[in-house]
């Protein structure tokens, strides 16, 4: 433990309006946090600059699944333990699932928070890559009320969002729209639990005989921001899966990312696998076409 | 910052304290009320040393805010056994060669405690899958499949002989 | 042979209940009233003289304790073999963790931002951080050449083989530096009286190690010094000479606040500051027949020590002993040599120095069985070490093991032979590739050639007022199972039932010295002085008439009591006494280095992912035999552990370096195996017995660290037809070997193999 509890201050807000309504008195102040699982871990690392700190971990507002008849809204408090315990969820959307499974070890589960996934804004992040693939779309409060924006676009750069200074996420959206699509999602990581991921992605798509109809592929862990590789999906979409585009596919995956040599992996790594995974889910898809 | 009162349900009593608001569960587990069953492993919730339950849920206290606990049940490895005698885990734990150094014990305690509390019938991928929160440096983990199966059918026994 | 009544069977762990329950004391689990918080100021640089020390206005220092080498009321080094690594530094500074400062305050969080707030200004110096840079000899950052030892052993005239050999095969081979990583960090708690002296309680394996460093640093006589051991959470060499360290800091920091002071690192500090597994480099130069048996050879271990020589002598003696691996060699010249770097100094870690160099023969091992034509298993047999015939350093082999039975007996548990034809027909489709490897190997128990000799440890057994036998060593407990299993032998040995007889906590003014707890020496050497000793206790009772020579437990215990009684006191020690046939050279290392070894055969099967480069172990079979098996429990938990951090070393964990300082000095960024990471770990004993150890037990502990990297990488080649002769093996590293085979073409390949 390197810091000083005497220097931090924590509050708990007894609700959501209270927390933003904190917030909202002095943008950028206070950090809030729900189940800590990066900033605490920075606070006993000694390296949190935030001083003033606003639990949202026990605000009941931001804890619910709703399922609609279009969506599913996780409250951004939901943890990875509530997802990947969520019946709709786990059919629906398997990929938010496996990647809930994924982060952590089941300790980290059972406190870390969706919301906090994204605004920690890792771009090693298990649950992003899922996010982007299902298209899902955030809602935001504020004490100036509520707005919804494509979670697509939402990271700005390496650890920047469009999160204003008073703002709170409130929930994250995802359209019911995927059923019948092909999914293919892995995390490739130094061993298989507790891991940061080297190269992570989450991909979809539908195929007509070998026609791509739809494909949405995400990565992560490649480039500043997880990513959908919008260029190789484009040259995907209405094509016969072959070998030749396959090929092409994975090239053109490679020139989307930007990956880094690091602690944990190689950039030529990186880029290989991730040709690989997309290989890889490309080959399920044209297998699902001739089933 | 100053201190503040709160209330902290641990092991069935009620402990009421004067902690920083920014306070570590573990420190005030380990330091304030002298609970030093739960270990300092690596400060970064990767070891598991320091495993608790909070209503029954498997939480890593050395990233845990003590303030945030209140109103909550915090389980301790001091409160897995009760009146002296072994929880069935614990017993099973020291028979097959679940501890060695065991400083990872306690943590691996809480985890497995909550995991039979969850699934009392689990695979052993899922006894894998539930034990990869916690490290273990000295055993390679496979006698703590044994001891867990040792303990659950200690369990099951226990229960058809109260019936 | 097996009608011992608890030798053998799998009585409860002495501390398991203490263990399970949360209730067993560590040393950061004890307060002492009054207690500082002790922390560490470090050197940022590897190399340089201090210029300047700032302490920054922004902390009141007149709150801490500030301890700096002047402080030092005796000799600034940590008594070790060398006393060349200082316990602060005053001027010069040869690695980024070395200590300069201590600090200490009553608040332990108020210490890490005075430790910022000390700054040092330096004249730096260039260092150097690979073997390599160290050979050259550009810099000298150590001694007059950079060399801490170096060894030469030599057996017939290898000189002359080269011209009869049919093939002669080279290769080259590294391992990479390795962290313990116990769970419990390294700890101390000091306290001092000008009267009794320096105490230490603290986690650690070598109580007398601790006692001897702490006499020279705080220049007191031994009677004013005491090293007690606390509970301790693991350590596998880690806590072998580190500890004295530590206890040198908060020693120093009691004796000037006059208060106890409690140093307990962090693991980012315990991960960056103390000692790894030294990285070693072996190259191999083997003259063989047409028919594969290895005609003589030429071995070139050198090992990285760091900056201090601390334990680096003995850590290349028995990797280079061990260097030729579980084969006869005609003839051979091993030359061995460990040099300095600035990074900080490497230490023991389960195995010291055997994993590295039987990696190496283990592997070329695989490459001689491609050259000549043979299997990996056909190989290995045909050069298997017979009983009768020499080691590498003369010794003669008088055990009756049979090492072909040993491989047979793996092959089949392991369905070796059927795996091998499914696998060639399975990987040609897929994307994932399978293999099997196997390694043979073997592990000396206890010291080294005179070590033991040298140690002539000492043992205490005593009879106790209640009836009851309490054992007085310092061999400590760290999980191995130490207290457990000598009270097995102390029971068998005198007829007890196990409840009957307990361990003193190792605290130097109760037990004498049995010796450091490390080389898999506690079941053997110290075991056979327990058995000696607890039979001098009934020797004792036996002539003064209060026992005969058949005896029931409640009999026992009555004359025990009835002479505790009457004389005050009941004792028996037992002295080390070397083998009269044990001969051993020191300055031509040849002779008995170990009068026992283990033997064993691994064979381990993994599965390589050609999407992600990344290797499973699927299957792990790791038969041995280590004499007689006194706890079949502790015994498979010691090989399921050893194996598991094998698998560490070969797969999973590597150290980054920069500029001799630990970049990845946190668990989630060094990789050791969670159980989602471990295959199932099949173990099997072969008990042949062993005449020097307590009820035929050998060495167990450091074996199973030796044959997983070799199984495993041979496993990796056999899946793919790539060679890798690197560890920690990444998928980084697959990735770039099978890109660049695919660069350079598959013939080209294959010629680099021939």
């Amino acid at each position: 433990m390197r810091s000083d509890p005497k220097d931090y201050e924590l509050v708990a807000p007894g609700s959501l309006q209270a927390a933003v309504g904190l917030l909202a008195r002095s943008p950028g102040e206070w950090l809030p946090i729900a189940g800590g699982t990066d900033v605490m871990v920075q606070y006993a690392a000694g390296k949190l600059p935030s001083r003033k700190l606003v639990s949202i971990w026990n605000l009941a507002e931001l804890r619910s699944i709703e399922v609609l008849a279009n969506e599913i809204r996780l409250g951004a408090g939901c943890t990875y333990t509530n997802i990947r315990e969520h019946g709709v969820i786990g059919r629906e959307f398997p990929m938010l699932s496996s990647a809930a499974r994924w982060t952590g070890g089941i300790a980290n589960q059972n406190r870390g928070t969706l919301g906090g996934n994204i605004v920690n804004a890792s771009p090693a992040a298990d649950s992003l890559p899922a996010l982007l693939a299902y298209d899902a779309e955030l809602i935001l409060i504020s004490v100036r009320g509520e707005r919804r924006l494509p979670y697509a676009g939402f990271h700005a750069g390496y650890k920047k969002t469009k999160l204003a200074p008073d703002e709170l996420i409130r929930a994250v959206c995802l359209p019911r729209r995927f059923s019948g699509y092909v999914c293919h999602a892995r995390k490739v990581g130094s061993r298989n639990a507790q891991a940061i991921s080297k190269v992570c992605m989450a991909a979809l798509g539908r195929v007509a005989g070998q026609t791509v109809e739809d494909v949405h592929i995400a990565v992560g862990s490649v480039a500043p921001v997880p990513l959908r590789l919008s260029e190789t999906e484009l040259m995907l979409r209405g094509k016969v899966i072959n070998e030749s585009l396959v090929s092409a596919a994975k090239k053109m995956a490679v020139a989307e990312i930007r990956p880094i040599d690091d602690i944990r992996s190689t950039a030529k790594y990186r880029a290989a696998v991730t040709g690989n995974l997309v290989a890889e889910f490309l080959n399920l898809l044209s297998a699902d076409g001739k089933a | 910052m100053k201190k503040e009162l709160v209330e902290l349900k641990i092991n069935g009593r009620t402990h009421e304290l004067a902690i920083e608001p920014s306070a570590l569960l573990l420190d005030v587990l380990r330091q304030d009320l002298g609970l030093t069953g739960s270990k300092r492993g690596c400060d970064e919730s990767s070891c598991g040393a320091c495993t608790v339950l909070v209503d029954g849920v498997a939480m890593m206290s050395c990233t845990l805010l003590a303030a945030s606990c209140q109103e909550q049940e915090i389980t301790t490895v001091e409160g897995v056994s009760q009146h002296g005698s072994l929880a069935a885990i614990q017993k099973a734990y020291g028979d097959w060669g679940g501890a060695q150094c065991g400083f990872c014990t306690p943590g691996f305690i809480m985890t497995v405690k909550s995991l039979m509390a969850e699934n009392p019938d689990p695979s052993e991928a899922e006894v894998r899958a539930a034990l990869s929160s916690n490290l273990c440096r000295c055993t390679g983990y496979s006698q703590m499949y044994a001891a867990i199966k040792s303990a659950i059918a200690a369990e099951r026994n226990a229960m058809v002989e109260a019936k | 042979m097996n009608h011992e009544r608890i030798v053998g069977t799998a009585v409860p762990r002495k501390e398991g209940r203490e263990k399970v329950t949360g209730k067993a004391v560590y040393v950061d689990d004890m307060v002492l009233p009054g207690m500082l918080y002790g922390a560490t100021v470090r050197s940022q640089i590897p190399r340089g003289r201090i210029k300047k020390i700032t302490f920054e206005t922004s902390v009141a220092w007149s709150e801490f304790v500030i301890v700096s080498a002047k402080d030092i009321p005796g000799k600034n080094c940590i008594a070790l073999i060398g006393d060349d690594q200082p316990c602060l530094a005053s001027d010069s500074i040869n690695h980024p963790e070395e200590p300069v400062l201590l600090l200490a305050h009553p608040d332990r969080h108020a210490l890490r931002k005075a430790v910022d707030a000390v700054s040092i200004e330096y004249n730096p110096l260039p260092a150097i951080f690979t073997m390599e840079e160290s050979e050259r000899g550009s810099e000298i950052v150590w001694g007059t050449d950079n060399v801490f030892k170096t060894y030469l052993i030599q057996k017939g005239n290898v000189d002359d083989v080269w011209s009869r050999a049919d093939y002669i095969i080279e290769g080259e081979y590294s391992t990479g530096a390795q962290e313990q990583l116990y769970i419990e960090n390294n700890g101390m708690v000091a306290a001092y009286d000008a009267k009794q002296g320096i105490t230490v309680w603290g986690s650690l394996q070598c109580p007398y190690y601790v006692h001897k460093a702490l006499m020279a640093l705080c220049d007191l006589p031994a009677e004013k010094v005491r090293v007690v051991q606390m509970e301790t959470g693991g350590a596998f060499g880690g806590k072998e000479d580190y500890p004295s360290m530590i206890a040198g800091h908060a020693a120093l920091l009691a004796m000037k606040s006059g208060k106890p002071v409690k140093i307990v690192y962090d693991r980012a500090e315990d991960m960056a500051a103390t000692t790894k597994r030294h990285p070693s480099r072996t190259r191999h130069r083997t003259a063989l027949s047409r028919d594969g048996k290895i005609l003589g050879g030429e071995i070139e271990f050198t090992i990285d020590g760091g900056a201090y020589a601390t334990l680096s002598s003995v850590v290349l003696s028995r990797g280079a002993i061990h260097a030729g691996g579980p084969y006869y060699w005609p003839s051979v010249r091993i030359r061995a040599k460990a040099v300095a770097t600035n990074a900080p100094p490497h230490g023991a870690f389960r195995g010291f120095g055997g994993p590295q160099s039987i990696f190496a023969m283990e592997r070329h091992m695989d490459r001689i069985a491609q050259v000549v034509g043979l299997s990996p298993v056909e190989i290995r047999r045909r050069n298997f070490l017979q009983p009768g015939q020499t080691t590498t350093t003369e010794q003669v082999v008088r055990e009756l093991i049979d090492l072909g039975k040993l491989l047979d007996r793996a092959i089949s548990v392991s369905e070796y032979q059927t795996k091998k034809q499914e696998f060639a027909i399975e990987n040609g489709t897929g994307a994932t590739k399978k293999g099997i490897g196997i390694a043979a190997f073997l592990h000396g128990a206890g010291f080294t050639g005179s070590g033991e000799r040298y140690l002539s440890s000492v043992v205490g057994v005593e009879g106790c007022a209640d009836g009851g036998v309490r054992i007085l060593v310092s061999s400590t407990e760290f999980g191995q199972g130490t207290k457990t299993v000598l009270c097995q032998i102390a029971a068998e040995a005198l007829g007890l039932r196990y409840e009957d007889v307990t361990i003193a906590q190792p605290d130097t003014t109760e037990v004498p010295n049995s010796g450091p707890t490390v080389a898999s020496r506690t079941v053997m050497v110290v075991g056979k002085l327990v058995e000696s000793a607890a039979r001098g206790i009934h020797q004792t009772l036996k002539l003064s008439g209060m026992l005969g020579d058949s005896y029931s437990a409640e009999e026992f215990r009555a004359a025990c009591q009835a002479y505790v009684a009457g004389h005050g006191q009941l004792r028996s020690w037992a002295q080390y006494d070397p083998p009269p046939d044990v001969f051993w050279d020191d300055e031509k290392y040849r002779g008995e280095a170990y009068a026992a070894y283990s033997w064993a055969v691994y064979i381990a099967e993994v599965s390589v992912d050609l999407t992600t480069y990344s290797v499973s172990v699927n299957d792990f079979v790791a038969l041995q035999e280590v004499g007689r098996v006194l706890h079949p429990v502790l015994a498979i938990g010691q090989i399921v552990g050893g194996v598991a951090q094998g698998i560490g070393f070969a797969l999973f964990e590597k150290v980054i370096w920069q500029q001799g300082r630990m970049q990845n000095n946190q668990m989630t960024n060094y990789i050791m195996p969670t159980s989602s990471d471990l295959p199932p770990i099949r173990v099997f004993f072969e008990e042949l017995g062993n005449v020097h150890g307590a009820f035929g037990a050998k060495g167990i502990g450091e074996l199973p660290m030796d044959g997983p990297a070799p199984a495993i990488v041979n496993a990796i080649e056999d899946a793919l037809g790539v060679r890798f002769d690197s560890i920690p093996l990444m998928p980084e590293d697959i990735y770039d070997a099978i890109t660049a085979r695919s660069l350079r073409g598959e013939d080209e390949v294959a010629s680099v193999i021939r």
